[in-house]
């Protein structure tokens, strides 16, 4: 892999998975879809992070330990934000997110 | 150069940005999160060709197991939202797409035509003093394995891993707090003659895609 692929394309590719995931939580009207994208942008990171290990320090463990950490928080942010949208359907019997205006101005 | 690796890279890239664009643009939301399953794998096998064995099964496990399965619920439990007919997309979704390509651009512009050189040069180094699979390695001078992660994980990284357990905790109770339901806001299905009740006050109510009443807090309070 190191010798075969530049960190250029696995840096590109992750930037792509990061701009979709972007584009995905901008304009999704769902709220889970919305949740949808953050996972994907959590992921591309990971994606960077993985490959700054293995291209540049190798040997250490820093790279892996943040990735883990990163997957430790995702999971936590996407149990409290689906019990959120839950507690939200309930309320409201609807999760999309421009319905959901009570603070509108 | 290894042309197998280059395309086995190229497959599991476009595996993971296919998914990820169909996550994004599928119109029912149960395919979409099925996508979803699809991109995380996608991404779980790059990290097996990245020599990331552990976070690749991690990934499997935290990611395509439990995220999806959650997602899935929530989709569940929520169902008669997403039926047909529904805008999937905000009206200004081109606003979204606008901000996703520019960031792309300013993202990849620098990534590509200026720092590229450098970043090779900087990775041959850093794997010339690796020894080869295979052979027995100095301490120090193999690629940190799943034995190597956990000994960082119990000496320098020891607070950081507790604080992310208790994180852990705070969520599992937040998510039970958020989410539990009060045996006397359960919504109820309602009578024929308290729907007529509620029609004669000219009160409207929301019906679901059985076409169930569904009463909402007002109007449980009126009756």
């Amino acid at each position: 892999m190191v010798g075969s692929v530049p960190i250029a394309w696995v840096l590109t590719l992750a930037a792509a998975l990061f701009c979709i995931g972007l584009f995905g939580a901008l304009s999704r009207r769902n709220t889970v879809g919305i949740l949808m994208g953050i996972e994907l942008m959590l992921n591309s990171v990971n994606i960077n992070l993985v490959a700054f290990w293995r291209y540049l320090q190798p040997t250490g463990t820093v790279g892996l330990v943040f990735a883990i950490f990163t997957i430790t928080v995702a999971a936590a942010e996407v149990a409290v934000g689906l019990a959120m949208v839950i507690a939200v359907y309930r309320a409201r019997l609807t999760i999309n997110a421009d319905e959901v205006d009570t603070l509108r101005g | 150069m290894n042309y197998i690796v280059v395309v086995i890279f190229l497959l599991l890239a476009a595996i993971t940005l296919v998914s990820g664009v169909m996550v994004v643009t599928v119109k029912n939301i149960i395919h979409s999160a099925l996508w979803l399953i699809a991109s995380f794998i996608g991404v779980a096998a790059l990290y097996l060709l990245m020599e990331a064995e552990f976070l690749a099964v991690v990934q499997i496990l935290v990611y395509a197991g439990a995220v999806s399965i959650l997602v899935l619920f929530a989709i569940m439990l929520t169902r008669h939202v997403t039926g047909e007919g529904t805008r999937m997309l905000y009206e200004r979704w081109w606003v979204a797409l606008l901000v996703a390509l520019v960031l792309f651009g300013a993202v990849i512009v620098p990534t590509i035509w200026n720092q590229g050189a450098n970043w090779d040069a900087a990775a041959t180094a850093a794997q010339s003093s690796i020894t080869a699979f295979g052979e027995d390695a100095a301490p120090g001078t193999a690629v940190a394995s799943t034995i190597n992660i956990g000994e960082s994980f119990m000496r320098e990284y020891l607070l950081p891993f507790e604080i992310a357990s208790l994180l852990l905790l705070m969520a599992l109770i937040g998510a039970i707090v958020i989410a539990f339901e009060e045996p006397t806001s359960r919504r109820r299905v309602l009578t024929l003659a308290e729907e007529h009740a509620l029609k004669q006050r000219g009160i409207v109510e929301p019906r679901d895609a059985e076409g169930a009443v569904m009463p909402t807090i007002e109007a449980e309070q009126a009756l």
